[in-house]
């Protein structure tokens, strides 16, 4: 019912929005508001929108630009229309209309938008109104963002907002710089001393929390900076509380009493929260004094709130230590049980993970205890973090030697009771497990009490069960095990064994070939040829193990994640440079076939020994070793220092072996982990005993070198000696490897491109963009020359052009598909026309229809397409010639030439025939008879824009002007010289400017009386009176100053200061237009230009 | 420990009823529709489910969240990596307040035949998920005056007439 009711209602919205009342339409859009928020889909409305943004009333703009900001995002693809209207109201003369487009566009701008209104915005920063200056302050942030190449230019002036006299527009800027400075502060180092004046003078709290907050950016960079704000600091201290607490980060002394505020302030569940947050802060800096308050943070794990418990877990993460990382793991893991909701408990699994293996495994003293904490995990029912588990018993089994045959029989009792992991429900993560399992069993085979145990478990049916990864570790790593079992056993002359775990693997085998997963069917059905082999070697009495057992030789070391990209570029080699050159042209073609010939001849011979030597190999291999072993900086796995220092005496005492005993180990999952606690304690206790006995040694340890760095190492901590020999094998690296950090930092960071050196002096290209096109930049056309273009005049017509480029594309597109009936209508245009086609038979299309249909048609404000001739012979390019308005009596018109033809064109050059009332600037020097270049080449299927600047001398009368393209088409055939000739049309409404007026202003012209006075009116009109004024806002670049039901009034200014005011009044079927202006001509060469356009609705 | 956050201002603001309807939202970020309605469902299911005395604060996806229910209607704000929780929560107070005295005690039937309202004083208020004026007083104050001026808008006044055009 809901359901149809909505649906009801978006259908009479619909109706609604058909309607021409804008009142109406505006009520519908903020019910379209209203429904997006409750989840409905409203894109479809997003013209709707604009139309009601655009409207000229404040309230219905106001809920136009709500609707926009509400549902507009990036990939909104009318976004780009909205350009204009957001650009009009900027500079709109209530503040409130700029105000709420400000407001708008903060939420949906887009690099475009940025890039397109940059400078209005720049512009709107020095408005006298304090509330606009405010938020173009703020959204100046957003357009940094989006737009980087703006935040140099627009820099000086955000810096001058910092002294603002309004407090609002002051704190705004403050807040942007700090925001900015907060990503690359040490480009704004230089604002420190303003910064300090505004805090020690700033009564505004807020203010004075985003400065402290820059501080804490800021001093790291500059040491000096600390010192000094010890001060005003303290006191604001006194007067701000908890909350610059928070703020403190990083470089702000004196933390031992603000962590006593917090511990006071603790009960209560939000200062609780925050308490916590602080401390994490401090704790970067000042451990220790956050170390003491352990107990306090553990009972925050018992807290009835997520929120609490998750930050206390961040902040044990960070307090950990040799001494009390079994304790707090301990603790960690009773948590584990308890916890209810499995995200919980899945983000204590990862932080126990995290918090053991921090480091480099810094604090773990005993890996035994680690591992069987890694086991238990294992018992967790439906967390999705097996993998984690699994990686890091990977990760320590290989890294930590010393460990390995304790991993190994864990691990094997893992496989033994895999049943248990795998079985129904909770198959999902925790099985992972079993892959890190079953693969160090396989690598570290020889640590296997019971091998042929484990080679049974590994190849039950169950097996087949679990996922297809898993499989195929199973199954490559039984053989690696069934290699060591065979050698085993040939070494101890049990033949019989021998065969009997042969027959175990022939008969179990073929499970695994019939396995859906290819890999593993594939290894399997590998394996199992092999072992068939294998069978029939051992028949014979043939001792196999040896070779078997080839096939796993060497030991893998693992590699660091970085190892690949820091292998040095040996000197002298360029990847760039030829090895061979290449041939030569000149080289004759019967010589090649017998060089290559020749070639291969030599090639054989060289191979050969190669393939043979293998004594040459096995120097070579003894020759690196003896090279790496006597390079510094190759890190050899071993024999390690470490490793010479596991066999000293002194430790040996360390009962490993009771350990294993003491603990039975087939059944996993037992809590041993306990145990492991109360034996580490006890030895702590004898090392103690045994200390000064050691004392001699450790130096010596000492001296060897301290391979694990530890950060923060305190006194307690030294004193603990770790039970394994942890020789934790230290990532490989290449030999040489560069030191470099570059690869930490990520290339995508949208921070990164505002990273710009703010004090170097703006250099002319930097300038924010203005309406100004990319030839003209780049080019030299002659408009270049012509200093006429004034910026403010220019700012509109960029985007304009886009928006314009946009429909063009589409034109184009529909042209293809209307080209019949255009040609018919012009018939008797069309005949040249005709003859180039049948020539050519392309897609080529003289521009004659589509110019011919609209030269009334003019474009946006400001803009107007020029009728274009394209009449003469092969014209392979569509020209659609649009002029623009400048300042003083200069007229800017933008040629936009596409190359339809499949020849690249060449050499263009245009020549307008100049008339008295119109002239073409041209470079100077020449001549009016000389052709105005065209700064660009056309390939096939490309189109590109020219500016060209007229200077007309009276605009009352509509003009034409004469012109040629001339240029040379080069395709395969070769290069014609060809023409086409176009003509220029300047309408009087190209010479009027969107001026907005105000209604008193309006009425005092009205009322001077200087104003001749002239109407038409126009029969059988359809459209509604809305559309119609829309279309004379649009065509005719006026602006209403005042609608009453089927009344406006309208006006518009030319480039030459004459104003026009109309009334246009809307009857049964007809309008008629009353206009008054201080030039008659003017004004009925314009009504009739109105005229013709009205005709048409 | 803490993840560097990429965003420093507030992502998104939220109001909704206990029952769990949305009243009003705010992002600060463009966000494409179908996530924001994941964004939404997810989070008010887990501000719902938690209990009047715990803290304000809760680490949700890689966001901050601060909220606080005023009778039947909790707000709700995103905010990213080491914004200022507490400032947060304080912008959630104030916008309360502005709320009260624009319709004068407010409650939930204010918000929600005067959404657009509701809006247009957030608007006033922050900007990009940035503090704009942190004076209740000149807040309202452009609301105020906004508001008059579309009542002006109204009201259609006849200048045509007083022109002679008409």
């Amino acid at each position: 019912v809901y359901a149809k009711y909505i649906s009801q209602c978006i259908d009479e919205i619909k109706q609604e929005l058909k309607q021409d009342n804008i009142a109406v339409k505006a009520n519908a859009v903020c019910k379209l508001t209203y429904l997006q928020m409750l989840g409905y889909d409203i894109s479809w409305a997003a013209f709707n929108i604009i139309e009601v943004m655009s409207a000229s009333k404040f309230t219905f703009k106001r809920i136009g630009y709500l609707a926009a900001s509400q549902s507009f995002h990036e990939g909104t693809d009318v976004i780009m229309l909205t350009t204009n209207q957001i650009r009009k109201d900027l500079s709109s003369p209530s503040q409130y209309d700029t105000g709420v487009a400000l407001t708008g566009l903060s939420c949906f701008v887009t690099p475009d938008l940025a890039r397109d209104l940059a400078n209005d915005i720049m512009t709107l920063m020095s408005h006298t109104k304090p509330y606009i200056r405010k938020k173009a302050v703020l959204i100046m942030y957003k357009v940094f963002l989006k737009y980087p190449e703006s935040l140099r230019p627009a820099f000086p002036r955000l810096k001058e907002k910092l002294e603002d006299p309004d407090p609002g527009v002051q704190s705004a800027a403050v807040n942007v710089i700090c925001e900015l400075a907060r990503r690359n502060p040490k480009n704004y180092l230089s604002l420190a001393p303003l910064f300090f004046k505004l805090m020690t003078s700033s009564t505004n709290n807020w203010v004075l929390i985003k400065i402290i907050k820059l501080f804490g950016a800021l001093t790291p960079l500059e040491p000096r900076l600390g010192k000094k704000l010890i001060e005003p600091l303290t006191n604001l201290i006194h007067r701000l509380s908890v909350a610059v607490l928070i703020s403190l980060s990083s470089g702000m002394p004196n933390h031992s009493a603000s962590i006593q505020v917090l511990t006071w302030l603790w009960r209560l569940s939000a200062v609780k929260y925050l308490g916590l947050l602080a401390m994490s802060k401090i704790l970067k800096t000042h451990p220790k004094s956050v170390q003491s308050h352990k107990d306090l943070i553990l009972q925050c794990l018992d807290d009835k709130d997520e929120s609490i418990r998750l930050r206390a877990l961040d902040l044990l993460y960070g307090m950990v230590s040799k001494k009390n990382l079994m304790e707090i793991v301990k603790k960690l893991m009773t948590h584990v049980d308890k916890a209810e909701g499995t995200t919980y408990r899945d983000e204590l699994l990862t932080k126990i993970i995290d918090i053991c293996s921090q480091s480099n495994y810094q604090y773990i003293t005993n890996f035994e205890w680690y591992i069987s904490i890694l086991v238990e995990l294992t018992r967790l029912e439906g967390t999705r973090h097996g993998h984690l588990i699994a990686a890091q018993m990977l990760d320590v089994a290989i890294r930590v030697k010393a460990i390995r045959k304790f991993a190994v029989s864990q691990m094997s009792a893992l496989l033994d009771s895999a049943h248990l992991l795998a079985s129904s429900t909770q198959r999902n993560g925790i099985c992972e497990v079993l892959y890190a399992a079953a693969w160090i069993c396989g690598e570290f085979s020889e640590h296997l009490q019971e091998p042929h145990h484990t080679l049974e478990a590994m190849l039950r049916p169950k097996v087949t069960t679990l996922p297809g990864h898993i499989q195929a570790v199973y199954v490559q790593n039984v053989v690696k095990l069934y290699a060591n079992i065979l050698q085993q056993k040939e070494q101890a002359g049990e033949a019989e064994g021998a065969q009997a775990a042969t027959q175990l693997m022939v008969d179990r085998l073929p499970q695994f070939v019939q396995s859906a997963d290819l890999e593993v069917q594939e290894r399997a059905s590998c394996i199992l040829q092999l072992v068939k082999h294998i069978q029939k070697l051992q028949a014979k009495d043939v001792p196999v193990a040896e070779e078997v057992s080839a096939l796993f030789a060497g030991e893998l070391n693992p590699v660091a994640p970085k190892a690949q990209k820091k292998v040095p570029v040996p000197e002298g080699l360029d990847l760039d440079a030829w090895i061979n050159e290449p041939l030569s042209d000149s080289e004759s073609e019967d010589e090649r076939p017998r060089a290559v010939f020749h070639e291969e001849e030599q090639r054989r011979p060289k191979h050969r020994p190669s393939e043979a030597d293998e004594e040459e190999l096995a120097r070579r291999r003894e020759a690196r070793k003896q090279e790496q072993a006597n390079n510094p900086f190759y890190i050899k796995s071993s024999p390690s220092p470490q490793k010479r220092y596991q066999d000293t005496p002194g430790v040996e005492h360390i009962p490993v072996v009771q350990i294993d005993l003491s603990v039975p180990l087939k059944v996993p999952g037992l809590p041993m982990s306990d145990q492991y606690v109360k034996l580490e304690e006890e030895r702590r206790h004898r090392q103690k005993l045994e200390k000064d006995k050691r004392r001699k040694k450790r130096k010596e340890k000492e001296k060897k070198g301290k391979r694990r760095h530890s950060s923060l190492p305190t006194e307690s901590d030294e004193d603990i000696a770790p039970a394994q020999q942890v020789d934790i094998v230290t990532e490989e690296m290449p030999e040489n490897a560069l030191p470099s950090d570059e690869d930490d930092k990520d290339p995508n960071d949208p921070y990164r491109a505002l990273d710009i050196d703010l004090d170097k002096p703006l250099a002319d290209s930097e300038k924010l963009p203005v309406q100004k096109h990319r030839n003209a930049e780049t080019s030299k056309s002659p408009e270049k020359d012509v200093p006429v273009v004034e910026k403010k005049s220019k700012k509109p017509k960029k985007k304009e052009k886009k928006h314009k480029e946009k429909e063009r594309d589409k034109e184009k597109r529909e042209k293809e598909k209307k080209k019949s009936p255009k040609h018919k209508k012009k018939k008797h245009k069309k005949e040249k026309e005709e003859r180039t086609k049948g020539k050519k038979k392309s897609k080529k299309q003289p521009l004659g229809g589509e110019a011919a249909a609209g030269p009334v048609q003019n474009g946006a404000p400001e803009e107007e397409p020029l009728p274009v001739r394209g009449t003469s012979a092969p014209p392979p390019r569509t020209c659609d010639i649009r002029g623009s308005l400048q300042e003083d009596s200069q007229v800017t018109v933008a040629i936009v030439l596409e190359n339809r033809s499949n020849s690249i064109l060449k050499g263009m050059e245009l020549s307008v025939l100049d008339s008295l009332n119109a002239r073409m600037a041209r470079p100077q020097g020449s001549s009016v008879h000389d052709g105005v270049p065209v700064p660009f080449q056309l390939p096939p299927g490309v189109s590109n824009e020219a500016q060209y600047v007229f200077t007309i001398q009276s605009i009352v009368m509509a003009q034409k002007l004469k012109g040629t393209l001339s240029f040379i088409a080069k395709n395969d055939q070769g290069a014609t010289h060809e023409k086409l000739d176009f003509r220029l049309h300047f309408s009087c409404s190209s010479y009027l400017t969107t001026t907005p007026c105000y209604s008193d202003a309006f009425a005092k012209l009205l009322e001077s009386g200087d104003l001749s006075m002239s109407s038409v009116k126009v029969d059988g009109i359809r459209m509604s009176f809305q559309n119609l004024l829309a279309k004379i806002c649009f065509h005719h670049h006026f602006s209403v100053v005042e609608r009453v039901d089927s009344c406006a009034s309208m006006y518009s200014r030319s480039i030459q200061g004459h104003h026009i005011c109309l009334l246009v009044k809307k009857g049964e079927n007809s309008v008629s237009v009353d206009g008054k202006c201080s030039d008659s001509t003017l004004l009925s060469n314009l009504l009739e230009e109105m005229k013709a356009t009205l005709a048409k609705c | 420990m803490l993840e560097e956050s990429r965003e420093e201002l507030m992502r998104f603001m939220l109001l909704f009823s206990r029952q769990g309807k949305l009243r009003l939202q705010k992002w600060y970020l463009a966000t494409s529709d179908k996530e924001r309605k994941k964004m939404v469902r997810e989070l008010m299911q887990v501000v719902l489910a938690r209990k009047p005395k715990m803290c304000s604060f809760l680490e949700w996806r890689d966001l901050k969240v601060v909220y606080k229910r005023y009778a039947s209607l909790y707000f709700c704000c995103a905010i990213e990596g080491q914004d200022n929780e507490l400032i947060t929560l304080e912008l959630i107070h104030r916008y309360v307040e502005l709320l009260d005295k624009y319709f004068g005690s407010v409650c939930e039937l204010d918000i929600i035949f005067n959404f657009e309202k509701a809006y247009f004083i957030l608007d006033e208020f922050l900007m990009g998920g940035d503090v704009q004026d942190t004076s209740k007083k000149s807040v309202l104050k452009a609301i105020e005056q906004a508001d008059l001026l579309q009542e002006e808008d109204e009201s259609p006044r006849s200048v045509l007439e007083e022109m002679g055009l008409a």
